[in-house]
């Protein structure tokens, strides 16, 4: 084993690890600033410069506040619905490439945790257990709003995860394999996959919203009909624990469609300027930060613009409309790399 | 390595008892999921990541989120569940042992066929499933995906008929 | 039908076109709308930094007057009182004692002077009913409590300071309009 490796990963988690919580944390922010501005508002000014303690100043709030469980909760389920949403969020940033190597001392240490062969696989793996953290603490609230907000949930997920795996399999036509290292690295110059899997970007993306439960698919959650939906029983940081799972989910999500379709850390014209490598990498990175936040804008833009569906809408369009045309991408797709393939 | 294995066995074998003799459906149903993914650490200890993966894909991610959606839903407590009558029982019993039995000859011919198949470490990879899928076995796979196809258009056109 | 705005619209059921159906444009517009109010001006005012401006007849807490050499301007009278629609005034009326002049102008004063400000509709009739030039609503807001007893407002909050510095300024609400609406009333009286 070489030891320097393992110092370096185990460092570099950490690293991912409080990036990912601190993007997660000021994506509250972010989304209260960006909710009031659209709504002619300024949102939240009062604690620190441009209000920016507040997310600390609502981790504190979480922290202090009272802890609930009810009498009629089934207890285990009730701690571990929040925990298994938590970790499942988190457990996703590890196949990102978040930049490419670095080169210290005349080794090369790679900006990816783990470069999986099967990459997106992972990815999609790790969205699929997370909706257990909803279903299981829905279902051990004992309660029938957040039974609903479960079954909302698990529901939702499953048709739009087909309609997700199917938008993905015409975009693995074009590059050929599943690891996210290997997508990123095909996509160099401007070479990005959104010019070439514009329809599947776009079933891609409202699928990401759906399974990451932000408006317009936010049913599991709505306040006006179900009260908040599968975190009703929930109060203290078990209730932040959901809160912040979904912040998690929506910049890793932001990170996975910056990978696939965005390029992930290529920078178009970086190689003209004549830097050197290590600075291209960080500014690689840095980019790939930039396009990741203009996502998480993206999702809060929609989210303050579109009203929330119907759940027979939502149905609707899952099966009916995103899947056949998903179905029909990966046609194209395919007959397209038919014919080119032979000449 | 060995440790690895050990402790994933017995965590499959504890959460697979556990299923069985839970009360609450969905205990078990949890205890089912826990079982799968050590299944899937099995599998990355093959180094069949693919496999790995598409289990927790399939398996605990689709499945079992179905199976608990019906359990939630059908709200099943002890009053519910019938009282089975003695015949049923012993059958049960009976029926559960010859399956058992089953079982234990097809693992025991797992040797032979082991020694046929020497262990390759790129055998679970994407490419090498893959290859096998597509140059081995293309026509039952075909079939198998002409069938999901078909069954996933009914779907969608038993859901069209009531619109 | 005469149309009540211009931005009304008529609701029909008709058939969607394909442009409608995928969603996509009105979807665009709507995040056009959002955008434009991102950047737009905002409606807050941030309140204790920018304070709004009070209309120039804005009724507020009450103030009893006192007259250039520091004495009560209430006789007690109960015209505020009787004026009052919503009942949130009551006194208790007193003699004057001798060696009190420097502190009452007239013979008889409030000795209890109390404005029930949870009653209160800040409607201003006290102001006009009273003969003497006693109580003004002013520009300053009733401050918010936990409890109802504070909102009784006694003569301790109600009485400005004799200290000439320290008086509460009314000339801002005796706008033009008002000194000639009480002067119409004050002769209708007398007629």
């Amino acid at each position: 084993m070489d030891w320097t490796i393992l110092i370096y990963k185990t460092i570099f988690l950490f690293i991912i690890l409080f990036v990912t919580l601190l993007v997660a944390m000021y994506s509250t922010y972010g989304e209260r600033k960006v909710a009031a501005f659209m709504q002619d508002r300024r949102g939240p000014n009062r604690a620190g410069p441009f209000g920016l303690f507040q997310p600390l100043a609502d981790g504190v709030k979480m922290f202090m506040k009272e802890e609930i469980i009810p009498l009629t909760a089934n207890k285990k389920l009730f701690i571990l619905g929040p925990s298994i949403a938590m970790t499942t969020a988190l457990l996703t940033g590890v196949v990102i490439p978040w930049g490419a190597t670095l080169k210290i001392g005349g080794r090369e240490f790679s900006m990816q945790i783990a470069d999986l062969n099967i990459g997106i696989l992972y990815v999609f793996a790790m969205v699929s257990i997370g909706v257990y953290g909803i279903m299981i603490g829905g279902w051990a609230s004992n309660n029938k709003y957040a039974l609903y907000g479960a079954i909302r949930a698990a529901s939702q997920m499953i048709s739009y995860e087909l309609a997700m795996g199917m938008s993905i399999v015409a975009l693995i036509l074009t590059t050929g394999s599943l690891s996210l290292h290997e997508i990123v690295e095909q996509q160099q110059g401007m070479h990005w996959n959104i010019f070439y899997q514009p329809l599947g970007f776009l079933i891609f993306l409202t699928c990401a919203f759906a399974e990451t439960n932000r408006a317009p698919f936010d049913l599991p959650e709505c306040e006006t009909e179900l009260i908040g939906g599968y975190h009703t029983e929930y109060s203290s940081m078990k209730l932040g624990f959901y809160l912040f799972a979904e912040y998690i989910n929506m910049f890793v999500s932001s990170a996975v469609i910056a990978t696939l379709y965005f390029g992930g850390y290529n920078m178009p014209f970086i190689d003209q300027l004549g830097l050197s490598p290590n600075t291209v990498t960080l500014l690689g990175t840095a980019f790939f930060f930039l396009k990741i936040f203009g996502m998480i804008f993206l999702f809060m833009w929609i989210r303050w613009t579109l009203p929330r569906f119907r759940y027979d809408q939502l149905m609707n369009l899952g099966w009916k409309g995103l899947i056949p045309l998903a179905i029909f991408n990966i046609f194209v797709t395919g007959v397209y790399y038919f014919f080119t393939e032979l000449t | 390595m060995i440790f690895l294995f050990y402790m994933l066995s017995a965590i499959m074998i504890i959460s697979a008892l556990l299923v069985v003799f839970s009360k609450n459906p969905v205990n078990s149903v949890i205890y089912l999921i826990v079982c799968f993914l050590a299944m899937a650490g099995h599998y990355i200890l093959l180094n069949a990541q693919f496999l790995a993966v598409v289990h927790i894909i399939v398996y605990t991610g689709a499945i079992m989120v179905l199976f608990l959606f019906v359990i939630m839903l059908l709200n099943l407590n002890k009053a519910i569940i019938p009282q089975k009558s003695r015949v049923t029982r012993i059958s049960a019993v009976i029926t559960g042992g010859i399956f058992f039995l089953v079982l234990l000859a097809a693992t025991r011919q797992t040797f032979e066929i082991h020694a046929r198949y020497p262990f390759r470490g790129d055998i679970g990879l994407v490419s090498e499933v893959g290859n096998t899928l597509f140059h081995e076995f293309l026509l039952p796979f075909e079939m198998s995906s002409v069938l999901f196809i078909s069954a996933m258009v009914g779907a969608i056109m038993f859901g069209k008929k009531d619109a | 039908m005469k149309l009540l705005t211009t931005r009304s619209k008529v609701v029909s059921d008709k058939k969607m076109t394909f442009l409608e159906r995928i969603y996509i444009p009105a979807i665009l517009k709507g995040m056009y709308i959002t955008i434009r109010h991102f950047f737009g001006k905002k409606a807050t005012i941030s309140y204790p930094e920018q304070k709004r401006e009070f209309s120039q007849v804005y009724r507020g807490q009450h103030v009893l007057k006192r007259d250039d050499q520091g004495r009560e301007r209430c006789t007690a009278c109960g015209l505020c009182a009787v004026a009052c629609p919503a009942e949130a005034i009551t006194m208790i009326a007193a003699e004057r004692k001798p060696g009190e002049e420097h502190l009452y102008r007239e013979e008889k004063y409030a000795a209890v002077y109390e404005i029930n400000m949870l009653r209160c509709i800040f409607c201003g009739d006290c102001e006009e009913a009273c003969p003497k030039d006693a109580i003004f609503l002013t520009d300053r807001i009733v401050a918010s409590d936990y409890k109802r007893k504070p909102f009784i407002y006694g003569k301790d909050i109600l009485v400005e300071p004799v200290d000439p510095d320290k008086r509460i300024d009314i000339s801002a609400r005796q706008t033009e309009s008002v000194l000639k609406f009480k002067q119409d009333k004050r002769f209708a009286h007398n007629k």
